[in-house]
């Protein structure tokens, strides 16, 4: 009976929880849902050298943007090439053990 | 590996060292001005997000169709890229938005779609890394699922109300920024290739471990 009593409780925490976490998520996303979005862009139009006007500073963004894509395709590429030699020196061995149980 | 490789390995590496002058040289776009730069690297690995899905659930369809190992492996290869890509469009399409629309993400439908295919090769490479065995049928039917998603996630901001751009742009897009655009393009697609390969050979090289323990205990 105590026991089943505070399963409920330890439950209806639970649910609380749970609950506050997801009114702290939603409603933000809510108010964010009434805010019109600027419309699409339809194309993109190149202009002469000087910049459009920014609030923001574009070079950062931009700058992580290609440091992100290149260390994660260079990081990509070492990861595989350790598990293909990692694999490949496992095969040359096992079938140098097999050659040495097949000369036996 | 084939002979065709490494030749391909220093075309692609020349061609990623290239692509920062190009991109350089490439005019600033209006309205969004110096970060529309993103785009180059951006859009082919978005591209390549999308082709990765659609060869691992060919391969997982062929592979639950004829039950033939190859497809297997092919599509487990594809599966990785999946995730690979998907990471890189998803961190750099942030990056961008927050300069462009004043914001890191909108749940709309392409960037929502984006991120359930990307799940979608994780929940596939989780399956394989610890769903046991029969893991590998049930990972083809999950990979159909994530196939299926990419039309939607290519033609869902011409039908859905977004600030995403449409597929129009590319098309539309003068020689200045079309030309290093299609130049990353290239070199992307044939990094994916290289890849691709790279990653079948490991899958083979694995087969043929399991046939030498196999060997072993017998």
């Amino acid at each position: 009976m105590i026991r089943s009593a505070l399963r409920f409780r330890t439950f209806t925490r639970v649910l609380l929880l749970v609950a506050s976490v997801l009114c702290c998520v939603a409603l933000p996303a809510r108010g964010a849902a009434y805010q019109q979005p600027p419309p699409p862009q339809d194309e993109f139009v190149a202009v002469g050298d000087a910049p459009a006007p920014e609030q923001l500073p574009a070079a950062p963004l931009l700058i992580a943007a290609y440091v992100v894509v290149l260390a994660g395709l260079f990081a990509y590429v070492i990861s595989l090439s350790r598990r293909l030699g990692g694999v490949q020196r496992d095969v040359e061995r096992l079938e140098g053990d097999l050659k040495r149980r097949a000369q036996r | 590996m084939p002979k065709w490789f490494f030749p391909a390995a220093i075309l692609c590496g020349v061609m990623f060292l290239i692509s920062p002058l190009l991109i350089a040289n490439a005019p600033n776009e209006s309205t969004m001005g110096l970060v529309y730069k993103i785009y180059f690297y951006h859009m082919p690995s978005a591209w390549m997000f999308l082709l990765a899905p659609l060869i691992c659930g060919v391969s997982s369809a062929l592979f639950l169709a004829r039950g033939r190992p190859e497809d297997d492996r092919r599509a487990w290869a594809a599966a990785e890229l999946t995730v690979l890509f998907g990471a890189l469009t998803l961190v750099t399409g942030p990056l961008w938005a927050r300069r462009a629309w004043g914001t890191w993400w909108v749940w709309d439908a392409r960037l929502t779609a984006s991120l359930v295919g990307w799940m979608i090769g994780w929940a596939y490479l989780i399956l394989r890394r610890y769903g046991g065995p029969g893991s590998d049928k049930l990972a083809a039917a999950v990979a159909l699922f994530g196939a299926v998603n990419v039309p939607f996630i290519f033609l869902s901001v011409n039908y859905w109300r977004t600030i995403h751009p449409p597929t129009t742009v590319v098309p539309r897009l003068p020689v200045s920024m079309g030309a290093p655009l299609w130049f990353c393009v290239t070199a992307f697609a044939i990094l994916f290739v290289l890849l691709m390969t790279m990653r079948l050979r490991l899958e083979d090289a694995r087969t043929r471990l399991d046939a030498l323990y196999v060997a072993l205990d017998d």
